[in-house]
């Protein structure tokens, strides 16, 4: 067990350690530096361009920005073309804002997806069963900011309560209760869109997971008994349907960055995918670069730690 | 052995036994007669606003802004500029342009992004994934090409897919070509992985050990007997990666780094349109409605194919 978890470890250091070299010369290939971004302001003298580049190790070879950017990111340092403020605090203000957002939308993933999911294997064929699945394949079906739009028109039109942003602006000296309100509303809707998606994928695979195990000899043999079809379903076939889902877990970290880029920016949210698309908007290449970094850093401790609760929870599998 | 009626019937071709299982799945084949009414609608949406223009979707005309559907051109409008029948089907813009025409032109456009973007990604995802899964064993210097190409494709796995997207979509010149490039060539990584999984149970086949006792070169074995058995599933991530590609093009429009004009597509009506939600609720539903319709089609296609063609789900 040990030796399998260090192994993985190194194996997922070293994929790391391209990762970085992906993400740096990607962005560093691509055409179109900081120093550019406003081409056509008279004002800019080739002499503060240069200054720029050189401010900015943007003159160095890409090896030796490499260095720099890897230096800067150990120690702490790295700083954001735009503000000259530090990345790493940055980064960390705007996570903490985009974490209500996420756990809440995990949350409602989790908890609706199941449930549909199963009734829909365990009821296969029934009008229920139908239903959902094709509202499933609707919900994956729309542009996310339509839906979001509509969704904004109809909850404004309808409870006349704001939902932009991560709450009401002048509202610091209303009652705990009505500050308390305004930021439940501000939060759900945007977590419910963000969702959505989610919980028709999820819950497609649940009833394609749960009707694999509903066919397997086991449960023909737990109904052949005379067992009750509720014991069946639920005691003998559930669990077994749910094991693959633990592993998913530690599939969901990375999106708190990548997922979140178009919902936060409809919903004026401040958290980490609108960071991401400002710093593209200006070119401010550490930002970019340490949030990829940090995208890959959560996927690969995702995927380590999916694969150690499947071993925990499933006795079958063996770690070498 | 159950005696299972299916099983006793007289042998079909896979053709015939697709088209059977594929015709009783009603949503499936509402999506196929959908896509089919895209595809000519793209492909008279090319002619007719650019070979041959009977719709002209570029035109501005400045005493016809923001009418709704249905509506005629106002007496002030130039004869040379009406619409073809004389009606706005869809109504006008904010620029007096024809959104019937629009929309018809860029049915086109995002019908291609689509299949130009998943071509590229089936391109290489089967390259690499062939690669890897028939000649995986080969050494390179001190690693095997397997380990090459696989923890290049986790390396790329790792980024959020339209986060990388986004980023390269915005960093280099804005074109259409580009975003189709720049979809396909980031999206590769899951067809990839399909495909060496296929072909390393497909080599260990009788029918290709067969085929390579009877001294078959090499490269027909992979390209007459293993790609076409590798091919299905494929087939299937292709039909639902054709509709992710068209709803990545509308979220990158929407975000402002879609496709600039005067090129239209669905996704940029529809997100020019939200600017005019309320006076002109036309702008954003229709395009938003059609990018639903086609999107649904696609995603209820691919998953009758995969029905269709997954021999495991069948009798179930």
């Amino acid at each position: 067990m040990w030796n399998f978890i260090i192994r993985n470890i190194a194996q997922r250091l070293i994929l790391l350690v391209i990762v970085s070299f992906v993400a740096h010369s990607f962005i560093h290939l691509a055409p179109g530096e900081p120093s550019e971004v406003d081409p056509m302001n008279p004002r800019m003298k080739p002499e503060d361009i240069a200054k720029i580049r050189a401010a900015f190790h943007l003159d160095d070879p890409l090896y030796m920005q490499y260095a720099y950017w890897i230096r800067d990111l150990a120690s702490g340092e790295l700083k954001s073309f735009k503000d000259s403020q530090p990345v790493l605090p940055k980064i960390w203000d705007r996570f903490l804002n985009s974490l209500p957002l996420f756990i809440l939308a995990t949350l409602l993933v989790w908890t609706w997806a199941f449930p549909t999911g199963i009734y829909g294997a365990v009821f296969r064929g029934g009008v229920y069963d139908r239903g959902t699945v094709f509202l499933s394949y609707a919900l994956i079906s729309i542009p996310g900011f339509f839906l979001s739009y509509l969704a904004i028109m109809w909850v404004v039109g309808w409870f006349g309560v704001p939902v932009i942003s991560i709450k009401t602006f002048g509202m610091e000296h209303a009652e705990t209760a009505y500050r308390m309100m305004d930021r439940v509303w501000h939060l759900v809707i945007p977590s419910v869109m963000a969702a959505i998606g989610g919980i028709a994928v999820l819950s497609r695979y649940v009833r394609s997971q749960m009707l694999e195990v509903l066919s397997q000899d086991y449960v023909r043999t737990a109904r052949a008994k005379g067992l009750e079809e509720d014991t069946v379903i639920y005691g003998h076939a559930l669990g077994n349907a749910l094991l693959p889902f633990v592993t998913m877990f530690g599939l969901l970290l990375p999106g708190l960055i990548g997922g979140s880029v178009i919902f936060e920016q409809i919903f004026a949210w401040p958290g980490l995918g609108r960071l991401a698309y400002e710093a593209i908007l200006s070119r401010d290449f550490p930002i970019i670069m340490t949030l990829n970094f940090i995208a890959a850093v959560l996927t690969l401790a995702g995927t380590l730690l999916s694969d150690i609760l499947y071993a925990v929870v499933d006795p079958r599998i063996r770690l070498h | 052995m159950s005696l299972d009626p299916e099983a006793m019937a007289p042998p079909e071709t896979p053709w015939q036994e697709f088209l059977r299982i594929f015709r009783k799945d009603y949503q499936a084949l509402f999506g196929f007669w959908v896509l089919m009414l895209l595809l000519v609608s793209a492909l008279a949406g090319k002619a007719l606003t650019e070979w041959w223009v009977v719709f002209d979707p570029e035109v501005v005309r400045l005493t016809d802004k923001f009418l709704p559907p249905f509506s005629v051109p106002s007496p002030d409008s130039l004869p040379t500029d009406r619409p073809f029948g004389g009606i706005y089907l869809m109504g006008t813009d904010e620029l007096g342009r024809d959104v019937f025409a629009r929309m018809f032109q860029g049915s086109f456009v995002s019908l291609s992004i689509g299949f130009v973007a998943v071509g590229i990604s089936l391109g290489i995802g089967i390259l690499l994934g062939g690669l890897s899964g028939f000649y995986g064993h080969v050494k390179l210097w001190c690693i095997t090409v397997d380990t090459l190409i696989m923890r290049f494709t986790d390396a790329m796995m790792c980024f959020p897919t339209f986060f990388l997207i986004l980023t390269a979509v915005a960093l280099l010149p804005p074109s259409i070509y580009t975003i189709m490039m720049i979809i396909g060539l980031f999206s590769w990584m899951g067809t990839a992985r399909f495909v060496r999984a296929e072909f390393l149970s497909i080599r260990e086949q009788d029918y290709v050990t067969a085929a390579k006792a009877l001294g078959i070169p090499e490269g027909r074995i992979i390209f007459r007997h293993m790609v076409p058995n590798a091919l299905a599933p494929v087939f299937v991530s292709a039909t639902i990666g054709v509709a992710s590609a068209i709803l990545t093009e509308s979220g990158l429009s929407f975000l402002g780094f879609g496709v600039p004009p005067p090129d239209a597509t669905w996704g940029n009506i529809l997100s020019d349109g939200k600017g005019f939600i309320f006076d002109a609720p036309w702008l954003f539903f229709i395009p938003g409605m059609a990018i639903f319709m086609v999107v649904l089609a696609f995603n209820l296609v691919g998953e009758g194919l995969r029905e269709a063609l997954n021999p495991k789900l069948r009798s179930r």
